[in-house]
C-alpha cells in the first residue's frame, strides 16, 4: 500500500517532468482564438482572470507550423545557424578530443596527471569564468562576431575529453599488447582497437554534447551581435497575440532534433552520465 | 605503453586538443590574470587594487550572497530528492526504467522552449497564481519578488533531477548483493540496512555527485537569463548575471579580477575529486 502511494507520486512527478512537451504541443496545435482565448490575461493591457491551457486543443488545426514554416525566412536561417554551430563543434571533438583521450587513457608521457587534472579543472569552469579569456583570443584572431567565435572554444572543450577518457581506460591492455606484438603500430591500433572498443563513449559524448550545444545561449549572445548569425536557442519571439501561435510551433521544431538525438541515444546518454561518477 | 620508446606518441595524439586549449583558454587566461592585476587604460600594475574594488563592490556581493545561497538550497535539495527516488527505483525494474527515462526528459527540452511555459506558469496572470487563486490562496508576483529565486531553484531541480538519479542508480548497484544478504542474514533491520551498508558505499558516488551538480548550477543562468533578461529580481541576480553585465560595460579590471577570483574558488572545489579520477591503464 505505502509503496503504492510513493509510486503514484513518482509517476506524478514523471508527468510534471514531461508536461512541458505535453503543453507546448497542445499550444502548438491550436488556432489562433483558441489560443488567444487560454492565454488572454498575459496579452491583454488589464488583465482580468487567469491563464488557462487544456490539455489538448479542441480544434487542432497545423496553420501554425505552415506559418512558421512559410512565412518566417529567418526561422530557417536560425535553424540552419543552430544545425551549422551544433555539428561543426561535434565534428571537432571527434578529430581532437577522440585522440587526447585515447592518449590520457593509454599512454604514458611527461606531466601527464598535471594535464589531466587542469583538463578536469577546465571542464567545470563556468563560461562567464573564461568569456574575457575567449573574448581576447577570439578578438585578436578577428573571429568576434562569426560563428567560429562560438565553434572554436566550444569545440576544444576538455568535457568530452574526459568522458571519453572514461570509456577508453575499459580497454584491456592486453588486446593492445596483443596487436603491437603482431606489429601494428600505434595508429592501427588506435584506428583497428581504440575507435571501436571505445565506441559508445564517443557516441555518449556526443549525445551529451549534441544536448548541451543545442542549447547554447552565452556563447552566441556573448560573441555574435548580428542576429542573422545567431542559433534558435536564441529566438524568442514575444508571446503577443499575433505571434503566440508560431512561439509555440518554432519552440516544438526547435525541441524536436534535441528529442529525437535524446529518444535514439538514451542508452548512451545514461552510459555518458554514469562514466562521470568514480568507479567503485 | 609505459615504454620510454612511445613516450611521445600519447603526447602526439593529444597535441591538436591541447594545442586548442592553450590557445583560447589558458594563454588568454594568463593574460586576465595579468590585466587583474593592472589598471587600464594607463596599464600599470595596480597590486591587489582591483579584486579590493571587486569585494568592496556592491553589486559583487549582492550576487555571490545569492550564488552561494542559490547553491546552498538547491544542491541539498536535488541531491537528497534524487538519493531517495532512486533508492525506490532501484527495486522496481520495468517501470523504474520508464521513470528513469521520464526524470531524464528535461535534459533533451531546450531551454528556449521550455522558457514559453515557465512565462505562462510564472505570469502575474499565470497558470501557477490561477491554481493557487483556485485553491482560495493569495496570488504571488513570482519573477519580480523574492519568489524569483524559487523559480530559479524550481527550474534546477527539474532539468537536473534524472541526472543525478542516474548518477546515484550507478552507485547502487555497484553495492553487491550480497552484502544486503550477509546483513538480512545476520538480523539487520532496513534502517540499519540503510545507514551502515547503502550510505558508506555511496560515499564516492556523493562526491562526483555534489561536483556535477555544482557544474550544472551554472548553467541555470540560460533559464534566469531568457525568463528574466539583464537584470532579473534581486533575489536571483546571481554571479553569471554580474559577469555578463561587466563584459557588456567593459569593466574589464573588474571582470579580470572575479574571474581569476571564482577559477580559483572553482579550482580549490575541484582539486580533492580529480584523484578519484585517476585509473590504472
Amino acid at each position: 500500500m505505502k509503496k503504492k502511494i510513493v509510486l503514484i507520486i513518482l509517476a506524478l512527478m514523471a508527468f510534471v517532468m514531461c508536461y512541458p512537451i505535453l503543453f507546448l504541443m497542445t499550444g502548438s496545435l491550436m488556432g489562433k482564438q483558441e489560443l488567444i482565448e487560454h492565454l488572454k490575461p498575459m496579452l491583454v493591457e488589464k488583465p482580468e482572470g487567469f491563464i488557462t491551457m487544456g490539455l489538448l486543443p479542441v480544434f487542432p488545426t497545423l496553420k501554425n507550423y505552415v506559418q512558421i514554416l512559410m512565412d518566417s525566412p529567418e526561422f530557417f536561417v536560425m535553424f540552419w545557424n543552430s544545425v551549422k554551430i551544433t555539428v561543426s563543434i561535434l565534428l571537432i571533438q571527434l578529430f581532437v578530443g577522440v585522440p587526447a583521450a585515447w592518449a590520457f587513457a593509454k599512454y604514458d608521457f611527461p606531466c601527464r596527471k598535471l594535464l589531466f587534472t587542469l583538463y578536469i579543472i577546465l571542464m567545470m569552469m563556468p563560461f562567464q569564468v573564461t568569456m574575457l579569456s575567449n573574448y581576447l583570443v577570439l578578438d585578436h584572431l578577428k573571429l568576434v562576431n562569426t560563428q567560429l567565435a562560438v565553434i572554436l572554444p566550444a569545440g576544444f572543450s576538455t568535457f568530452p575529453v574526459f568522458i571519453m577518457y572514461r570509456f577508453f581506460s575499459d580497454i584491456p591492455k592486453e588486446i593492445i599488447e596483443a596487436a603491437q606484438i603482431d606489429g601494428a603500430n600505434a595508429l592501427q591500433v588506435f584506428r583497428y582497437i581504440a575507435l571501436p572498443g571505445g565506441s559508445g563513449g564517443i557516441i555518449s559524448a556526443m549525445v551529451l554534447g549534441f544536448l548541451e550545444y543545442w542549447n547554447l545561449i552565452e556563447q552566441p549572445m556573448t560573441f555574435l551581435t548580428d542576429p542573422k548569425l545567431w542559433p534558435l536557442s536564441l529566438y524568442l519571439p514575444e508571446i503577443s497575440a499575433k505571434t503566440a501561435g508560431s512561439a509555440f510551433a518554432s519552440a516544438i521544431i526547435g525541441l524536436i532534433p534535441a528529442l529525437l538525438v535524446f529518444l535514439a541515444g538514451e542508452d548512451y546518454l545514461e552510459k555518458g552520465i554514469m562514466a562521470s561518477a568514480v568507479k567503485e | 605503453m609505459r615504454s620510454s620508446r612511445t613516450n611521445y606518441t600519447g603526447i602526439l595524439f593529444l597535441l591538436p586538443s591541447l594545442a586548442g586549449v592553450l590557445v583560447f583558454v589558458l594563454l588568454p587566461f594568463a593574460d586576465v590574470i595579468r590585466r587583474s592585476f593592472t589598471e587600464m587604460p594607463e596599464n600599470k600594475w595596480a597590486g591587489i587594487e582591483n579584486y579590493i574594488t571587486v569585494f568592496q563592490n556592491t553589486a559583487f556581493q549582492m550576487a555571490a550572497g545569492n550564488t552561494v545561497r542559490f547553491l546552498t538550497v538547491c544542491m541539498p535539495l536535488l541531491i537528497l530528492s534524487s538519493l531517495a527516488i532512486s533508492i525506490f527505483l532501484n527495486n522496481q525494474t520495468r517501470l523504474g526504467q520508464l521513470l528513469k527515462s521520464a526524470y531524464l526528459v528535461p535534459m533533451a527540452i531546450p531551454v528556449a522552449s521550455v522558457v514559453i511555459l515557465w512565462k505562462v506558469l510564472f505570469h502575474q496572470q499565470g497558470l501557477l497564481n490561477g491554481l493557487l487563486t483556485a485553491a482560495g490562496s493569495a496570488t504571488v508576483d513570482w519573477m519580480n519578488s523574492k519568489y524569483a529565486f524559487w523559480v530559479l531553484v524550481f527550474s534546477y531541480v527539474w532539468k537536473n533531477i534524472g541526472y543525478n538519479i542516474v548518477l546515484w542508480m550507478a552507485g547502487l548497484s555497484s553495492i553487491p548483493a550480497s552484502i544486503y544478504e550477509a546483513a538480512r542474514v545476520d538480523g539487520a533491520g532496513e534502517w540499519k540496512i540503510f545507514t551502515r551498508i547503502t550510505l558508506p558505499n555511496l560515499s564516492k558516488v556523493f562526491y562526483t555527485i555534489v561536483i556535477l551538480s555544482l557544474l550544472n548550477s551554472f548553467k541555470v543562468f540560460r533559464e534566469a537569463y531568457l525568463v528574466a533578461g539583464n537584470y532579473p529580481d534581486e533575489s536571483m541576480y546571481l554571479l553569471q548575471h554580474l559577469f555578463q553585465n561587466w563584459y557588456r560595460e567593459l569593466s574589464l579590471d573588474k571582470l579580470s579580477a572575479a574571474a581569476v577570483v571564482i577559477a580559483v574558488v572553482i579550482t580549490l572545489l575541484v582539486l580533492p575529486i580529480q584523484k578519484a579520477f585517476y585509473l590504472e591503464r
